[in-house]
């Protein structure tokens, strides 16, 4: 199937959750990354039970700080 | 307000342009803006809403300026080394533009203050440097139903959104708490090109100018992003999250909290 992850399309096996795509993309901290479903926030706690389906529109959105401290 | 013939030449620039004229001008040099950390990305923004004319600028960081700071927080100055942040930040924003009426916090943004220092403002620019003080300057101008700014720089990416509390997109309904501490990235690996400070936080500038002359597309509900590398810019439309906790159907956040996180200090993690 086709995935549109952050504007640019991929293919993937089917039937990959949002939780194995985390791990597919290598995102290495997955707390710090929110995902948009086709315009909807997920909750954490979705992320494992959620399949997502030829054409979906993920947006994976990472935590960023800034300014003077940690980054 | 009229203008003096001083302003008029200082801001002709601006006053040419069919969008801003001598009433945007003015309107500028009535405004409130309040920064909220005089770092990275509060630097730039300060400068330029300086020049541009807003008429008070307040600006909050408890900090002092550290050799660490200068490759990036382009108001403060080598000289600087050691003076409270806002002091420094003050002194360049006054040498600048006369004009502005420049108000000091030398105190850290907390549950216990925020809502005070940010009351009366017309738009607050979140140009803090960890996750508690995002989401404390979410919920507090929320509460206060201030218009704000949100970024994040980290290596070579940034990203901005602009939030009309109650209205729009918040923090919240994107990123749900502050992850936990273990989850962040250690000083030791993460770092950020100097420069992309200096892009986002002129980003948030633009907004808040853009919303005081009340002119062009807000970035509401919309969080742009930046990759230095790349140079792609890239609009996430994001839309307002039912279940938000704080401006969601059934709201659990209902007073403002310090989120708990601990954060490290750049100096301490010098090996
Ligand atoms: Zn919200």
């Amino acid at each position: 199937m086709k995935l549109i992850i952050n504007g640019k399309e991929t293919d993937f096996s089917d039937g990959l959750t949002v939780g194995e795509l985390l791990v597919e993309q290598k995102v290495k901290m997955p707390e710090m990354v929110s995902v948009e479903l086709n315009g909807q926030i997920l909750r954490r706690a979705q992320f494992e039970s959620t399949a997502l389906e030829d054409n979906d529109k993920v947006e994976f959105l990472y935590f960023m700080g800034g300014g003077s401290g940690i980054n | 307000m009229e203008l003096t013939e001083q302003q008029i030449q200082r801001y002709s620039r601006h006053i040419i342009l069919e969008q801003v004229g001598g009433t945007g001008q003015e309107k500028l040099l009535s405004s409130k803006v309040l920064i909220v950390g005089a770092g990275g990305l509060g630097a730039p923004a300060a400068l330029y809403l300086a020049a541009a004319g807003v008429g008070t600028i307040g600006i909050i960081d408890a900090d002092k300026v550290d050799l660490t700071n200068l490759q990036r927080q382009i108001i403060h100055h080598t000289g600087d080394v050691g003076v409270e942040k806002v002091a420094s930040a003050e002194a360049k924003m006054r040498a600048i533009n006369p004009d502005v009426k420049v108000k000091t916090y030398h105190q850290r943004a907390k549950a216990d203050n925020i809502r005070e220092v940010i009351r009366g403002y017309d738009f607050v620019i979140d140009g803090t440097d960890n996750f508690p003080a995002k989401f404390l300057v979410n919920d507090a101008c929320y509460f206060e139903k201030i218009a704000f700014s949100h970024a994040g720089i980290l290596r070579f990416d940034g990203q901005l959104i602009t939030v009309l509390p109650g209205q729009t997109t918040c923090y919240r309904c994107i990123f749900h708490a502050p992850p936990p501490a273990d989850a962040v990235p250690s000083c030791s690996q993460a770092g950020v090109l100097g420069v992309l400070a200096g892009v986002v936080g002129s980003l948030q500038a633009t907004e808040a100018i853009k919303y005081l002359l009340g002119i062009g597309d807000l970035l509401t509900g919309t969080l742009l992003t930046y990759n230095a590398l790349t140079m792609e810019f890239r609009k996430v439309r994001l839309k307002r999250n039912p279940e938000c906790r704080l401006c969601g159907e059934n709201p659990q956040i209902t007073e403002l909290k310090d989120e708990e996180q601990i954060v490290c200090d750049l100096k301490d993690c010098k090996r």
